[in-house]
């Protein structure tokens, strides 16, 4: 009975590694002698013209797209793949919820500074790159995009609050997480019905990426236990939490969208990508409710955005690292930007008259482009994840956030967090 | 259902056994191998998918083996005895149980019944009959997400009426009972239907004479269930109890899409978090395979010794 299952979740994480994922290593030379590269994204990247750009200019490429429709299974095949020892394609996407697990297997993975071709300095915004820059030096990803942190908010439900409701008024309520927070305790105060933010994890995790050290030093140790700042955080929200501040709606949940519809809180920590989210979950009837301003509370932040790596799997490192180093140039991503929205991470790109000139329409012809790339300037440190950080924020520290909003005391759900990183580190 | 299937599979082996081979080549080595290259298949795929994974695992369960690992260490029963003081696992044990009694205790009660109404004289009767399969047509994850959505907590339409009524609204994710409850409505709403079907064929097999004979020495409708119905129904009562304790303790998918964020953590605190669904949290989110696959061993020999109980149980108990 047993193998039913199995062949069950082998089914499941085949099939949802898109339907090519599953050829062979081997053939890397096509019929006509061309060498064939293949590059494995997922969502979209905005790459497909671009391809045959570069198919034109070397005539001896060809490129082969596997392309997945989600990041969680599309990283759930580059592990799995990793482990096989065989079966990746030769550029692999990483996103950066996943980097800490790719970091902790750099040595599967090809160093670019050694294999790729000579780089400009410079080309991408520093922390950008200290992320996928190994301990010894190595360099197991070029960037791709990024997700700068704003702050989204409800202009009307500002101005029912009394709160100032214009994007150079409100900057003063997001300078730092305190006046913030007290910004809510005004707000909920003024609009009852309506919360602040709509979960505690969203706004936890904002602020715990600021800090330089977060569940890790840098000598791989969980110091999730002694670090002051993760407990300062986790006060300042649960206590936020204990006040009504949140609409305790677990992030991308079907409740989420109708919190969204319902218009059930005023605030939205806001990476780039989300403009699109909120969008298409709040509808055409907010058509102008929304606004997104260039400040966030203690600076900047980011959230999300990809990688392109060379696994050492790879039969064509050399002619795979020449593309992805093409791909990931200034100009390229500019065009991936105009075709598919991915917010570049190169300097020289968010200066692009064609990004500074992009506005939304749906939050009143913002300049978004310009607005994101201001935030993204900002951002002044990668913080240094161990190899089991992103689980830790995944699968222990927002749900149990989530289980102080459905009532659990704050302090006992701080123990259970911190005995679960424990385990989830060992 | 496996069971039903392989039986179904040998008796088409049968049929093909006496084939006559008039325009064919007839030759004693055809006689003599043929059938067991019709059989080769079965067995070529159990051994493939069945029992070639069912050791490694066993082999794997040995190991301290993550995935993407060079050589991963051999630690012997380590990761078993790590299992038995996870309480984690104790938890998921007890969330399936839960879930696995709340979803086929009042299903095989309610299905024996559904059963006995569509065996009476009913005005379209295939039309109820196909009815009540309608739920197991329906395909198993959307109908997950509808349920999902039905019990949302905050703007779900169960808390909705019960608001109405005056019970309040119950916090489906946070509540241990509640979720259970939840994820339990889903399994009964699929299969209740089903295994009414199976019972009703039983049922109209059972001779109709034996009834004649109570009829004609008065017993009621009500004695003749319980002294007639019920015991001939034994065999597939068995048959039923033993499908559904191997489904049910095996639950993943209705548990895995109820937790809204798409997590497999099953709840905050893992409150409807079952077996399987942290086999597969270990195996894919903390991909360590070791440890998944001692739960997986583990679960292995937890449904073999409660379908073995069931199967006991039933034998005495509807005699």
């Amino acid at each position: 009975m047993r193998h039913r299952w199995i062949s069950v979740l082998i089914c499941a994480a085949v099939s949802a590694a898109a339907t090519t994922a599953c050829g062979s290593g081997g053939a890397t030379q096509t019929a006509d002698g061309k060498t064939e590269l293949t590059i494995a994204t997922f969502n979209e990247f905005g790459y497909e013209e671009l391809f045959k750009e570069y198919e034109a200019a070397h005539s001896d490429v060809k490129i082969t797209q596997r392309k997945t429709g989600q990041g969680q299974p599309h990283h759930q095949n580059l592990f799995t793949k990793l482990g096989a020892g065989s079966g990746l394609a030769d550029i692999e996407a990483v996103e950066e919820g996943y980097l800490s697990q790719v970091m902790s297997k750099s040595g599967q993975f090809n160093d670019l500074k050694e294999i790729g071709p000579k780089i400009e300095d410079n080309r991408w915004l520093q922390w950008k790159t200290d992320a996928v820059t190994t301990k010894d030096g190595k360099l197991i990803g070029y960037g791709t995009d990024i997700g700068p942190l704003a702050m989204c908010y409800r202009k009307d439900l500002f101005a029912q609050a009394g709160l100032p409701s214009d994007p150079e008024g409100v900057k003063a309520l997001f300078t730092t997480w305190d006046s913030y927070f007290a910004a809510g305790d005004t707000f909920i105060a003024k609009v009852p019905g309506v919360a602040w933010f709509d979960s505690a994890a969203q706004v936890y995790n904002a602020m715990h990426n600021q800090h330089e050290t977060g569940y890790y030093d840098k000598s791989d140790k969980l110091v999730v236990d002694t670090n002051t700042a993760i407990k300062a955080d986790w006060t300042a929200v649960t206590g936020a939490v204990a006040k009504g501040q949140s609409a305790r709606l677990g992030a991308f949940s079907n409740e989420w969208n109708t919190g969204f519809k319902l218009g059930k809180f005023a605030t939205k920590t806001c990476p780039s990508w989300m403009l699109g989210v909120v969008e298409s979950q709040a509808g055409p009837e907010n058509k102008g409710k929304w606004a997104v301003t260039d400040a966030f509370p203690n600076g900047g932040g980011n959230w999300g955005g990809s990688y392109l790596s060379v696994p050492k799997q790879s039969k064509n490192a050399k002619k795979a690292a020449e593309l992805a180093a093409w791909l990931t140039a200034p100009e390229q991503q500019i065009k991936a930007f105009k075709a598919k929205g991915t917010f570049p991470s190169q300097v020289k790109a968010l200066d692009a008259p064609e990004l500074l000139e992009q506005a939304n329409a749906y939050f009143g012809d913002v300049k978004a482009g310009a607005l994101f790339a201001t935030q993204a300037k900002k951002i002044k440190i990668a913080q240094y994840k161990g190899p089991a950080d992103g689980q830790i924020q995944e699968t222990v520290f927002s749900p149990a956030l989530q289980s102080v909003e459905q009532g659990k005391n704050a302090d006992e759900a701080w123990t259970t967090a911190v005995e679960g990183a424990q385990k989830a580190a060992k | 259902m496996t069971a039903t299937l392989s039986k179904v599979d040998r008796g088409r082996a049968e049929e093909v056994r006496p084939r006559p081979p008039r325009w064919h080549r007839v030759s004693k080595l055809d006689a003599k191998v043929s059938p067991y290259l019709f059989v080769a298949p079965f067995f070529l795929l159990f051994g493939a998918i069945g029992l070639f994974p069912l050791l490694y695992t066993a082999y794997v369960s040995l190991f301290d083996w993550e995935v993407g690992a060079d050589d991963p260490a051999f630690i012997g029963l380590e990761n078993y005895r790590t299992l038995f003081e996870d309480g984690q696992f104790w938890n998921a044990l007890f969330n399936t149980f839960s879930i696995f009694v709340l979803s086929s205790g009042p299903q095989i009660v309610v299905a024996v019944v559904l059963a006995a109404l569509l065996n009476a004289n009913l005005r379209a009767r295939t039309g109820w009959r196909m009815g009540v399969l309608l739920p197991y047509v329906a395909s198993l994850v959307a109908l997950t997400i509808i349920f999902g959505n039905l019990f949302g907590p905050q703007y779900g339409l169960v808390n909705s009426v019960l608001t109405t009524v005056g019970i309040g609204p119950i916090d489906w994710q946070a509540s241990t009972f509640g979720s259970h409850v939840a994820i339990a409505s889903m399994v009964n709403w699929r299969w209740t239907g089903y295994n009414a079907l199976i019972v009703l064929a039983a049922m109209q097999a059972i001779p109709r004479d034996v009834y004649e004979a109570a009829l004609v020495d008065g017993a009621s409708a009500l004695r003749r269930f319980f002294s007639i119905t019920l015991p001939m129904l034994k065999p597939t009562l068995i048959f039923v109890i033993v499908t559904s304790t191997i489904g049910g303790l095996q639950i993943f998918t209705e548990p895995k899409l109820f937790e809204p964020s798409g997590g497999s953590g099953g709840g905050t605190e893992h409150q409807y978090q079952t077996v399987v669904l942290y086999l597969y949290q270990s195996a894919f989110q903390g991909l360590d395979l070791g440890y998944a696959s001692a739960i997986a061993w583990v679960l292995f020999m937890v449904v073999i010794a409660v379908a073995g109980l069931n199967f006991f149980i039933t034998r005495r108990a509807v005699r």
